[in-house]
C-alpha cells in the first residue's frame, strides 16, 4: 500500500506548546488510506503530541489538520468525539483498559459509546477476540490477564468499530520482543484486512519496521522520508 | 466475586510468622523506632503536598467536629446544673403560712405576658421594712415605677415600642448574671406601690408576701418521654459523627497503603508500616483534637444567641466536666489509631503492591442480623413503659438504639454487595459504575454507612416527635373564630368587668367583646350543716349580659335583662348532689367562704320561678359552663362570693397587631389580670425547636458525609486520570462519564436511603412502642430525609464534576 | 562466516556432492546471496589440501562437480572446534559511515541529512524482512530476526550520532 490516492489525514504547519516548551513546531504529515504510518523519534520530540493533535484530541496551537478535507479546528468538541467513536481507534502503551470491566465488555465499550446495542456489541465485539486470539480471556478483567494479552485486547478494542484510522502509541512500548512483534503482526494484519490506516507512534526501529513508511519528529519538526527521499 | 489483586495474599504472613523474620528485622520494637516510625507518619500527614494537606484536613475537620459535639455533649450536664442553681436562686417558695410583715418581708407578685410570642416574665415588688433582700443579680429593691430588666428584655423593649407601652416602668439597670438562667431569659423586676398582700385562704390581696428568694431545690421534672428524646437525639446525632470519624480516619486510604508499600520495598517490616499508618492516623485525630477544642470554644461564644426549648445558656456555663474532656482528649486519638489498625488488618502490604484480603467469600447475613436483633432485644422489655413520670432505664435504651443503628451499618455492606451484584447491563455509564461497585462495594458500602445512621436515626426521631407532640399539641376544644384572647380578673365586679370591656371594646382592632363573672354557690344549709366545704354542693353561678350568656348557652333569642337560665352539666358525674338545688324555686346560698370551713354569714338567693333549663354550649375558650346563668339584673354581683371575670375578645383579621393592643389595654387592668390567647391547639414551641434542631444536625452530618464521598470520589478520579483520558480519547461523552460517576455516587446512597428507612421505622416503632403510642408513620419526615440525602449525592456529584473535566483533558494521556 | 566451517559441518551427516552441498548450504543460509560454484570448490580444494576432507568417489564424466567428498577424523574435530569457540565480539563500528559523517561536518555539508536518509536505508531493509519474516518458517524468522536486530543496533547508534551531531561537529572542527 503505497499510492493510495486519497489522503485520509493532512497535517500542515502544526504548532503546540505546553507552557513555555513548545511540543510541535511545525510539523506536517500525510496519511493516506490503508497505510501504516510510523512516527518516531526520540523521547520528548513531540510524537505523541502529533498523534493527539491528528486525533482530534488535542487542538493545535496554529496550524491545520484535515481528516478527509474537513479541517479538524472548526469541529466542535461534541463533533471530534463523535469522529473518534465512529472513525478513528486507539491503542496506548498500558492502562488503557477500564479495570472493572471484562475483556470483552472493554472490546464492546466503542460500539456501546456509538450507540449500538449491547448484545450487538458484545458478538462483534467476540468475534475480534477471535481474531486477536485471546477469545479465552472474554470473560476476564484487565487485572487478570498478561501484558501482551491485554495488548491484543487493546488492539481488538481499537478495531471493533470498523475505523479509518488506527492511532497507536507506543503499543509494544510494555512488551518484551516475542509480545510485542506479535501484537504489531496482529495489529497491521488485522488494519491492512479491515482497510484501516495506522498512524504508529514508536521509538522503537523494530516496531517501525511493520510501517509502509515513516515520519521522524525531532524538535517538534517532522520529516516525511518519503518526501524527502 | 473473584479476587484478581490478591495472588499474594497471605504471602507475607507467613514468612513474617517466622522467628527469624521477626529476629532480626525489628529487634523488640523499642521506644525509639516507636516514635521514628509515629514521626515518619506524621510527616506523611503534614507532607505530602496539597493533596496530602487536603486529606490530613478533612480527617482533622471531621474528628474535629466529633470532638466539639462531644465537649458539648459533656457540657451539657454542667449547664442544665448551673441554669437550675440560678432557677432556684430566684424563686421563691411560699410557705402556706401567713408571713407577718416584718423588717425583712416584702411583698411579690407575679406578672407575665407575651409578646409576639416571647412569654415575658415580671416580677413586682414592694418591700415592707429596710432589711428586705433584693432578687438575686441586683443591688437593690427596685422603686415603685422604677424597673431592673434582663439584658435580652432590655434590648426587646428597646425595639418594641408596644411592648414598651405594657411595661412603662423606668428602667434603672440590668439584672446580673446571677438572677438570670440564660442571656436569652425575658425578665424584669419592678417596683410597685399597688401590691397589697393576700389575707388568710388568700382573701383579698393580689401579692405574696415574702421573706427571702431562693428557694429549696425541686429540680424540674421533665419526664421520662423528655429524657427519652434527649438520649435519642444524643445517639441520632452523635453515632453518625462517630462514623463519620472512624470514615475520616480512612480517608485516603488507597494512597497511604501504596506509600507503605513503597516503604516495604525499602526494606520497612509489617509491623513498622503500621505504626507509621498509626502515626499518620495519630497526627490528623491530635490535629483534629486542637481543632475541636477550638471549635468548641467558638461555638461556645455563639451559645448566647442560641435558644433550644426555651434554654439558652451563657458561654461559662458550658465548661465540660475535667475527667470527661481528659476521656475525650484520649479516646479520640486512641480510636483513630485502633480504627486504622483494623482496617490495616483486613490489608496486606506488600513491596509490590498492597493486597486486600477476605473479598473472595460472600457475606453472611445471618450475624449482621444478630446485632440489630440484640437492640430490639433490649427495647422490647422496655414497651409501654416510657411514660408520664416512670423512671428508665437510659443506659438500655441507649444500648439498644445505638445497636440496632450499628446493625443498619451492618446490614450495609450485605445489601450492597448483593444488590451490586445482581446489575447487569445497561448504559456504558451504568456498566461503568455497578462495575466499579462490585470489584468494591466494601469502600462505597462504608462511605454511606454515615449517612444511613443519620437518616435511620432521624427518621425514628421523627416518628418519635410524631407521637409526643400529640402528647403535648392537644385540642383544647377552643374555637379561635369566635374569640381570640381571654382575660381574666379575680375578685372585681360587674362594674369593673363592664370598665374592662368597654376599654377593651375601644382598643384599635377589636371586633367584638363579650364577658361574664363567675362565681358559686352553695346548698342552702351549708351554714348550719358543719363539716367540710367541699361536702357540700358546687353549684357554678355565672352573671352576664344577653349577648355574653349567648355564647355560653342555647338561650335563643328570649332574654332580657333580668332572665335567668339554668344548665345541666354535659356530664352528671360527681354533681349529682348539686343537681337537686338546680331547680326553679329552689334556695342557694351565694356565699361559700375561704377555706376548709364555711366562713362568713349565708347570702341566700333563689332560682326564680319558671327559670328556663337550656342545653349548654361551649364557649369561646372551649370550656363548657353549666349552673346559673343569670343577667346583672336578676343578681346583684355585689352578692356574689370572689366573682372573676371571664372576657373574650374577638379582633380583626385585617390588624395584625390587635393582640398586642389589647394585651396592652389589658396590662393596665390591675396586677390581678391574666391574659392569654386562645388558640385550637396548644404547643409547645419548644418540641418546634428540638425539631429543626434535628434537622439541623442531621443535615449537618450529612453535608460532613458528603464532603467525605467527595474527597473519596475524588481521589478515584485522580487514580485514573490516565484511563479517563484514554475514554476521552475513544470519543467518550462527558455526559457518559458525569452519569458514571452519579450512579456511583447514587447506587450505594440510594441503598443506604432504603436501607435507613426501613432501619429508621422499626426503630420508630420500637420507641413508640416504648411510650405506648400507636404505629404512625411520618411520611413527610421520611421524605425530607430521603431529600437531603438525594441532595447530598446531587451535591456531591456536581461538585465532582469541575475536578472532572479537568481531568479528562489529553494531559493525562502522556505517559509519566 | 565461515563458508570453510559450514560445508565441512554439512559433510559431517555424509558425503556429497560439490553440487549437493552448494544446494544445502543455499537452502539453509544462502538466502542473501547464493554460493558461487566457484566458491565452493576453491573451498573445498583448501579443504582437501589441508587434509579435512578426502574425495569419497568421482562420477564418471569428470570434472569437479563430479567429486564427492567425505569429511575427515580431522574435518570433524576441525568443525568441533570451530563451534566450539565462541565468535570474536565486533566492535561493529561503523567505519565507513563515522568517516562519511565526520567528512560531511568537515566540509560543510548536512550531516543530518545523511543520517537520516541512512536511517530510512535500513528502515527499508528491517520492513524488507520483516515481511519476509511473516512469510517464512521459524528459521527464516531467526535469521530475519537476527539481521533485524543488527540492524536496530545500527539505527541505535544512528539516532544517537543525530541527537550528538552538534557535540561532534563542534569537536570535528575544532
Amino acid at each position: 500500500m503505497t499510492a493510495a490516492p486519497e489522503p485520509l489525514l493532512v497535517a500542515t504547519d502544526l504548532r503546540k506548546a505546553y507552557g513555555p516548551t513548545p511540543a510541535l513546531d511545525g510539523a506536517e504529515l500525510t496519511v493516506r488510506a490503508g497505510e501504516v504510518v510510523a512516527v518516531m523519534g526520540p523521547s520528548g520530540s513531540g510524537k505523541s503530541t502529533l498523534l493527539h493533535c491528528l486525533a482530534g484530541i488535542v487542538t493545535p496551537d496554529s496550524g491545520d489538520v484535515r481528516y478527509r478535507g474537513q479541517q479538524m479546528s472548526l469541529m466542535s468538541d461534541g463533533e471530534r468525539s463523535a469522529l473518534r467513536r465512529t472513525d478513528f481507534g486507539f491503542v496506548f502503551q498500558f492502562g488503557q483498559l477500564v479495570p472493572e470491566l471484562t475483556c470483552l465488555e472493554n472490546v464492546a465499550m466503542p460500539l456501546r459509546l456509538a450507540g449500538r446495542r449491547r448484545k450487538d456489541a458484545e458478538a462483534l465485539a467476540a468475534t475480534w477476540l477471535e481474531r486477536l486470539e485471546v477469545t479465552d480471556l472474554a470473560g476476564k478483567r484487565p487485572g487478570e490477564v498478561s501484558g501482551g494479552q491485554g495488548q491484543r485486547v487493546a488492539v481488538a478494542r481499537a478495531l471493533v468499530g470498523a475505523p479509518r484510522v488506527v492511532f497507536a502509541d507506543e503499543p509494544t512500548g510494555a512488551l518484551d520482543s516475542l509480545n510485542g512483534e506479535r501484537v504489531m503482526r496482529l495489529l497491521t494484519d488485522a488494519a491492512h484486512d479491515t482497510g484501516a490506516a495506522v498512524v504508529l507512534v514508536t521509538h522503537e526501529p523494530r516496531v517501525a519496521a511493520y510501517s509502509d513508511r515513516e515520519i521522524v519528529v525531532r524538535d517538534g519538526k517532522s520529516r516525511d522520508m518519503e518526501r524527502a527521499a | 466475586m473473584t479476587a484478581p489483586h490478591e495472588p499474594f495474599a497471605g504471602f507475607d504472613r507467613t514468612r513474617a510468622a517466622g522467628p527469624g523474620g521477626a529476629g532480626w528485622a525489628e529487634p523488640a520494637a523499642g521506644v525509639r523506632a516507636w516514635v521514628r516510625d509515629l514521626l515518619l507518619g506524621a510527616r506523611f500527614a503534614a507532607g505530602g503536598g496539597r493533596e496530602g494537606w487536603t486529606r490530613t484536613v478533612l480527617t482533622a475537620v471531621g474528628v474535629a467536629l466529633g470532638v466539639a459535639l462531644l465537649l458539648l455533649a459533656s457540657a451539657v450536664p454542667a449547664m442544665m446544673d448551673a441554669r437550675d442553681q440560678r432557677r432556684v436562686a430566684r424563686d421563691t417558695l411560699s410557705s402556706g403560712e401567713a408571713v407577718q410583715p416584718g423588717a425583712s418581708t416584702f411583698l411579690l407578685a407575679e406578672t407575665n405576658t407575651t409578646y409576639h410570642g416571647k412569654d415575658i416574665t415580671g416580677v413586682l415588688l414592694h418591700p415592707e421594712g429596710p432589711a428586705a433582700e433584693p432578687p438575686p443579680g441586683l443591688a437593690a429593691m427596685p422603686p415603685a415605677g422604677r424597673m431592673v430588666v434582663s439584658p435580652a428584655l432590655k434590648k426587646l423593649l428597646a425595639s418594641s415600642p408596644l411592648l414598651r407601652e405594657r411595661i412603662p416602668y423606668e428602667i434603672t439597670g440590668t439584672i446580673g448574671k446571677a438572677g438570670l438562667m440564660g442571656p436569652a431569659d425575658l425578665y424584669y423586676y419592678a417596683g410597685s406601690d399597688q401590691l397589697v398582700a393576700y389575707g388568710a385562704g388568700q382573701a383579698g390581696g393580689n401579692a405574696e408576701r415574702e421573706t427571702r428568694f431562693g428557694a429549696h431545690s425541686n429540680s424540674e421534672v421533665l419526664g421520662a418521654v423528655f429524657n427519652l428524646l434527649l438520649v435519642m437525639v444524643l445517639v441520632v446525632l452523635l453515632l453518625p459523627v462517630a462514623v463519620f470519624v472512624a470514615t475520616a480516619v480512612r480517608l485516603g486510604g488507597e494512597r497511604r497503603d501504596r506509600r507503605l508499600a513503597a516503604l516495604r520495598l525499602v526494606g520497612a517490616d509489617i509491623r513498622m508500616t503500621r505504626r507509621v499508618a498509626a502515626g499518620e492516623a495519630l497526627f490528623g485525630a491530635l490535629f483534629g483534637l486542637l481543632l475541636g477544642a477550638a471549635f468548641f470554644l467558638i461555638a461556645r461564644q455563639f451559645a448566647s444567641h442560641i435558644t433550644i426549648r426555651d434554654i439558652s445558656a451563657f458561654p461559662s456555663d458550658l465548661t465540660p466536666s475535667p475527667a470527661l474532656t481528659v476521656l475525650i482528649a484520649v479516646a479520640v486519638p486512641v480510636a483513630a489509631v485502633a480504627v486504622t489498625m483494623l482496617s490495616l488488618r483486613a490489608t496486606v502490604i506488600e513491596p509490590l503492591g498492597v493486597f486486600r484480603q477476605g473479598v473472595g467469600q460472600r457475606r453472611k447475613l445471618w450475624w449482621r442480623l444478630l446485632v440489630p436483633a440484640a437492640g430490639l432485644a433490649l427495647l422490647i422489655p422496655l414497651f409501654g413503659s416510657v411514660q408520664g413520670d416512670a423512671r428508665t432505664n437510659q443506659y438500655q435504651i441507649a444500648t439498644g438504639t445505638v445497636l440496632l443503628l450499628v446493625g443498619v451499618t451492618a446490614v450495609l455492606p450485605w445489601l450492597v454487595e448483593s444488590v451490586v451484584g445482581r446489575l447487569r447491563g445497561g448504559p456504558v455509564a451504568w456498566q461503568l459504575a455497578t462495575r466499579r461497585l462490585q470489584l468494591n462495594s466494601n469502600a462505597s458500602a462504608r462511605m454511606v454507612s454515615g449517612v444511613t445512621v443519620a437518616v435511620a436515626g432521624a427518621i425514628a426521631l421523627q416518628m418519635l416527635f410524631g407521637a409526643v407532640s400529640a402528647d403535648f399539641v392537644y385540642d383544647t376544644g377552643a374555637d379561635p373564630a369566635r374569640a381570640q384572647i381571654l382575660i381574666a380578673a379575680s375578685t372585681t365586679s360587674s362594674e369593673e368587668t363592664a370598665h374592662d370591656i368597654r376599654q377593651l371594646a375601644g382598643t384599635k382592632g377589636v371586633r367584638q367583646v363579650i364577658g361574664y363573672l363567675q362565681s358559686q354557690a352553695t346548698q342552702p344549709d351549708a351554714a348550719s350543716r358543719g363539716g367540710s366545704v367541699s361536702d357540700s354542693a358546687y353549684l357554678p353561678v355565672n352573671v352576664g349580659d344577653c349577648a355574653s350568656l349567648r355564647e355560653l348557652a342555647a338561650i335563643g333569642a328570649d332574654c332580657e335583662p333580668g332572665s335567668t337560665f339554668l344548665v345541666p352539666p354535659s356530664h352528671g358525674v360527681g354533681v349529682e348532689e348539686s343537681l337537686q338545688y338546680l331547680e326553679p324555686g329552689h334556695r342557694i346560698d351565694l356565699n361559700v367562704g375561704y377555706g376548709d370551713r364555711y366562713s362568713g354569714t349565708p347570702v341566700l338567693w333563689t332560682i326564680p320561678a319558671g327559670t328556663r333549663t337550656v342545653a349548654g354550649r361551649v364557649d369561646p375558650s372551649g370550656s363548657r359552663e353549666w349552673g346559673i346563668l343569670a343577667t346583672p339584673e336578676a343578681i346583684d354581683s355585689n352578692r356574689l362570693f370572689d366573682a372573676r371575670s371571664q372576657i373574650m375578645v374577638a379582633v380583626d383579621d385585617r390588624e395584625p397587631e390587635a393582640v398586642e393592643y389589647v394585651r396592652n389595654t389589658a396590662a393596665g387592668f390591675g396586677v390581678t389580670t391574666y391574659t392569654r390567647s386562645i388558640s385550637g391547639t396548644s404547643a409547645k414551641a419548644s418540641y418546634t425547636q428540638l425539631r429543626r434542631g434535628l434537622f439541623a444536625g442531621a443535615t449537618l452530618t450529612m453535608v460532613l458525609i458528603g464532603a467525605s464521598l467527595l474527597v473519596s470520589m475524588l481521589e478515584q478520579l485522580r487514580d485514573r486520570r490516565k484511563l479517563l483520558a484514554v475514554l476521552v480519547a475513544f470519543g467518550t461523552k462527558r455526559s457518559a462519564l458525569a452519569w458514571s460517576v452519579l450512579w456511583q455516587t447514587t447506587i450505594p446512597v440510594v441503598l443506604g436511603l432504603v436501607l435507613a428507612c426501613a432501619g429508621g421505622v422499626g426503630l420508630g416503632a420500637a420507641l413508640l412502642a416504648m411510650v405506648g403510642s400507636p404505629f404512625h408513620m411520618d411520611w413527610g419526615g421520611m421524605a425530607t430525609m430521603a431529600a437531603i440525602g438525594s441532595a447530598v449525592v446531587l451535591g456531591v456529584t456536581l461538585l465532582s464534576l469541575p475536578p472532572l473535566w479537568r481531568l479528562m483533558r489529553p494531559d493525562g494521556l502522556h505517559t509519566e | 562466516m565461515s563458508i570453510g566451517h559450514t560445508l565441512l559441518g554439512l559433510l559431517e551427516s555424509g558425503p556429497r556432492h560439490g553440487y549437493d552441498l552448494k544446494r544445502a548450504f543455499d537452502e539453509r543460509f544462502g538466502h542473501d546471496r547464493p554460493l558461487a560454484y566457484g566458491q565452493v570448490y576453491s573451498t573445498m580444494a583448501r579443504l582437501l589440501k589441508n587434509g579435512l576432507v578426502e574425495v569419497d568417489g568421482i562420477e564418471p564424466g569428470g570434472g569437479p562437480e563430479r567429486k564427492r567428498y567425505a569429511i575427515t577424523d580431522a574435518g570433524v574435530t576441525d568443525v568441533e572446534s570451530w563451534l566450539a569457540q565462541p565468535e570474536k565480539p565486533e566492535p561493529y563500528l561503523q567505519t565507513t559511515l563515522y568517516t562519511k559523517v565526520v567528512l560531511a561536518l568537515l566540509t560543510g555539508r548536512p550531516a543530518a541529512d545523511l543520517l537520516d536518509s541512512q536511517r530510512a536505508e535500513h528502515l527499508r531493509l528491517m520492513r524488507e524482512l520483516t515481511r519476509r519474516k511473516s512469510g517464512g518458517d521459524l528459521a527464516d524468522q531467526l535469521i530475519c530476526d537476527h539481521a533485524l536486530f543488527h540492524l536496530e543496533a545500527d539505527l541505535r547508534w544512528l539516532e544517537l550520532t543525530a541527537a550528538r551531531l552538534d557535540q561532534l561537529a563542534a569537536e570535528v572542527t575544532r
